[in-house]
């Protein structure tokens, strides 16, 4: 049990009022006229800082978007199926992007293997509003990975037993 | 048009087609702007207040997670996702050792021999290996952490369907 490297922070993009900025934005911005001013004179920043601040974090990706975030599980969305993926290395980045890319996988995330008890080093987050559904959509990446799924699970969730945003000090 | 003048049976589907129009439209691109909730306005044609009141009453329903940023995984702070497989008349007593750590994020039951399943987060990597470390002490199970290596997903939220037998986009 140890993380390794690559989980590395790369915090040295970020400084000390960027860090007090995801800290106050983080569990939502106001549903007021001004939020990103309302952001700044919490802070004691001028808006423009705020916002030029937030449009760097932004284009190097440490903010993946910025939108409405609905609560899926709220809308009925209540089937989610972790997809777990036996990949050949070699074949990994190429396939990934593919899984990826398709608009009801919500993460897609290359880990490591940890064997002989874990063969499988792709992770896809699928949802649905029913667990035919995950299935289903399973059933559609496991036919466009074709011979290279050296096999699948799904692992579907029983219970949600914590869920927050994320939480930095 | 105001969020109290909707509800009638003749403005309900209007209603529902708007909170669609925003829960799917504004996933990315909230406007980094004075006025974004105006600016949203704008583009849907209504007033910057009916925005605004939508949005709160979505946030009230707990429809809506929230309006900010989803920030990249492992760029702030290090994060992992981590398995345990628990027997099953220990899974509710150490699902809530887990749960009560403030660096676990989400828990989730799954069905599997890996049944327990967490993200944890922390400022550094050492923080975040002395957590898990202190856990595994603590319930005497063995954590594989699964650390992300790398991200495929092309992340622009998530399309819903909230409207029976409409259109999805």
């Amino acid at each position: 049990m140890t993380v390794k490297p690559l989980a590395m922070t790369e915090t040295s993009e970020i400084d000390a009022i960027d860090r007090q900025i995801i800290a106050a934005t983080q569990s939502g911005l106001p549903l007021s006229r001004n939020p990103y001013h309302d952001i700044a004179r919490q802070l004691d920043l001028d808006v423009n800082d705020v916002l030029q601040r937030m449009q760097n974090m932004l284009d190097n990706g440490i903010i993946r978007r910025i939108g409405v975030i609905p609560n899926h599980y709220k809308l009925g969305y209540k089937s989610n199926g972790m997809s777990v993926w036996n990949i050949p290395e070699e074949k990994i980045s190429q396939l990934g992007k593919l899984v990826g890319a398709l608009d009801f996988v919500s993460h897609c995330y290359q880990r490591p293997r940890f064997l002989p008890e874990w063969p499988y080093n792709l992770f896809a987050m699928v949802h649905g509003k029913t667990h035919d559904e995950v299935i289903e959509k399973v059933a559609t990446i496991a036919a466009l990975l074709g011979d290279d799924n050296r096999g699948h699970k799904i692992l579907f969730s029983t219970k949600i037993l914590k869920k927050t945003g994320l939480r930095i000090r | 048009m105001t969020v109290e003048s909707i509800g009638h049976n003749e403005t309900r589907q209007y209603k529902t087609e708007l909170i669609q129009q925003l829960l799917n439209e504004f996933q990315h691109d909230f406007p980094l702007s004075a006025t974004p909730y105006a600016d949203i306005a704008s583009k849907l044609g209504v007033t910057e207040q009916t925005v605004i009141d939508l949005l709160s009453e979505l946030n009230d329903q707990k429809i809506l997670s929230r309006v900010g940023a989803v920030f990249r995984p492992n760029r702030v702070g290090a994060s992992t996702l981590a398995a345990m497989a628990v027997p099953e008349h220990k899974l509710e007593e150490v699902a809530d050792i887990i749960s009560s750590y403030p660096a676990v994020n989400h828990n989730y039951e799954r069905e599997h021999h890996f049944n327990l399943w967490f993200v944890a987060t922390a400022e550094n990597v050492e923080q975040l290996n002395a957590i898990l470390a202190d856990m595994e002490q603590k319930t005497e199970i063995r954590i594989l952490s699964l650390p992300m290596e790398k991200d495929y997903h092309i992340d622009l939220g998530f399309p819903l369907q909230l409207i029976q037998g409409g259109h999805h986009d």
